[in-house]
């Protein structure tokens, strides 16, 4: 068997071996299905899951934090990423097959709430197409989030730092997109940049290099500093135009419209791979310390 | 079998390893010997790709751990200090993972746990969780782990170091039993261990081989016992 298939066995099992996979999927599963309920799901009289899919990322910011803090901070607090990385077993492969066993993890709490579905469709003739694209959507949410989780996770040794941290982050991706944040940053935005908005992937992969730099340059207050960057960095409309292009919201948004855009999964593809990459880069640098 | 050249390490400011050169072939069993600090565990983790040198290399069994790590981590199996495992796995499964890392699969993984689990007596908590498990039974778990692929290289840090008298006698008697066919380096603060087990003794000092000699000749040349000799040579008395 290869050294990934090893290593995502073998986390995902560990998921189950402790009653923690049990509690996250109850709670989700609870929340998921109390929110479109109380938010009148059947008032609405629309056989469509909007209501249920629109709390999701929300979610996702909190259940993906919990869920990776462990990922890397328990191994380096427990010392067995010394038993790991003297396994032949790549760094890549390692950090791979942790955040894929997790992503999976996920995905087995959002195929959970397949109720959903059923109650549309007994109650009306949903389009299914909608409902799809609306779990592939929530799904890539929940890659997004953990990739930066396990980022934190390989950050810090303490389990609560890594999720706070991770949360914040998430938060902060999810909340810049918002409807209020736009408004406000582009009212008390102060004209100091006049940027174009092409600049949007460059911005994005410069944000990750900034944050990586910061880290192994300045240590953990430098990298608060740099993630308040992209919320500090207010200014005129075509600045706020690039944030919101940053957030992860409107890419959610159009996937929950049913529209499958190259540049929504790409935005997906590029956070993820970006993260992840950066997680690799600062477990190799500090495996040890 | 290992070949160990100029190895230097240092954190910060403090200079771990500093410009660490041995060989080591089949047959012998060799003791890192040194107080706390010598820089014994750096250099064991640079040997198994842990960390990486600032300078110099190593190779083990032809696998050069700078542009071949993962060959020369197939080829040895490690003990690390405290042997580290996953806590809330049971013995078997972290075994079986461990063959599933080291792509042992099928009837040969069935033929490894066979060997494995009774040379270190660990059947009686086969079933149990790592967590729930003594010093003693945690250490004996970290080398069946290590000696799961019959590797021609074992690198062991403090592989006795808290384990009662029993059994200590134990993992020595293993060690020797195996002696004669593989490499085995093993650090150790324990003079009594040396003089049980070890075919050569390398007296280390703030990152610094002092003496590469065989434990008998140390006794000889100094009229002293080993203690007293590793005295002197580690405060510096004798050069």
């Amino acid at each position: 068997m290869n050294s990934f298939w090893a290593v995502f066995k073998r986390e995902l099992k560990s998921y189950f071996a402790t009653p923690l996979a049990y509690v996250f999927l109850v709670v989700f599963l609870v929340v998921a299905g109390y929110l479109p309920f109380k938010n009148g799901f059947y008032e609405a009289r629309q056989a469509d899951l909007r209501l249920f899919f629109v709390n999701l990322p929300m979610l996702f910011a909190f259940m993906a934090s919990v869920v990776a803090m462990r990922l890397w901070a328990e191994e380096r607090k427990v010392g067995s990423v010394e038993l790991l990385f003297t396994l032949p077993v790549t760094i890549t492969q390692a950090v791979l097959g942790k955040f894929l066993a997790a992503w999976l993890f996920l995905g087995i709490a959002l195929l959970l709430t397949f109720p959903m579905v059923v109650i549309v469709c007994y109650l009306g003739d949903p389009d299914m197409g909608l409902i799809l694209t609306g779990y592939l959507g929530a799904f890539l949410v929940a890659g997004g989030f953990l990739s930066i989780g396990c980022f934190f996770s390989a950050v810090t040794k303490s389990q609560v730092i890594a999720s706070v941290l991770s949360l914040l982050t998430c938060a902060i991706i999810l909340l810049i997109g918002r409807p209020s944040t736009l408004n406000f940053l582009s009212k008390t935005g102060s004209g100091f940049f006049f940027l174009p908005g092409a600049i949007v992937p460059a911005a994005g992969i410069a944000y990750v290099i900034l944050l990586i730099l910061a880290w192994i340059t300045m240590g953990e207050l430098a990298l608060l500093g740099a993630l308040w960057f992209p919320v500090s960095w207010r200014g005129t409309e075509d600045v706020v135009g690039v944030l919101e292009a940053m957030s992860l919201q409107i890419h959610f948004d159009s996937m929950q419209k049913g529209v499958l855009q190259f540049g929504d999964v790409a935005y997906f593809a590029i956070l993820i791979a970006g993260w992840i990459t950066a997680c690799a880069i600062i477990l190799n640098e500090r495996k040890a310390s | 079998m290992i070949e160990v050249k100029e190895l230097r390490r240092s954190f910060g400011p403090v200079v771990a390893v500093d410009g660490i050169s041995f060989s080591a072939e089949k047959g012998q069993v060799v003791g890192l010997l040194g107080p706390n600090g010598a820089g014994k565990t750096t250099a064991m983790r640079m040997i198994t790709c842990y960390i990486q040198p600032d300078s110099g290399t190593a190779s083990v069994c032809g696998h050069d751990i700078l542009t071949d790590p993962i060959g020369a981590r197939r080829s040895l199996g490690y003990l690390a200090e405290n042997s580290p495992a996953y806590p809330e796995m049971t013995v078997g499964g972290f075994l079986k993972f461990i063959c599933d890392v080291r792509r042992i699969t099928g009837a040969k993984r069935k033929q490894a746990l066979d060997r494995v689990v009774p040379m270190c007596s660990i059947e009686s908590v086969y079933h149990q969780s790592i967590e729930t498990l003594s010093k003693g039974y945690k250490r004996r778990v970290g080398l069946a782990q290590a000696l799961i692929h019959d590797p021609d290289v074992l690198i062991l840090d403090e592989p006795t170091d808290g384990l009662d008298p029993n059994q200590k006698h134990g993992v020595r008697k293993l060690i020797n039993e195996m002696a004669k066919d593989k490499c085995i380096v093993i650090s150790t603060h324990i003079l009594e261990e040396v003089e049980a087990v070890c075919s050569r003794t390398i007296i280390v000092a703030r990152g610094r081989i002092l003496v590469d000699s065989t434990p008998k000749e140390l006794k000889e040349k100094h009229h002293a016992t080993l203690d007293e000799v590793f005295r002197k040579i580690t405060q510096g008395k004798v050069a």
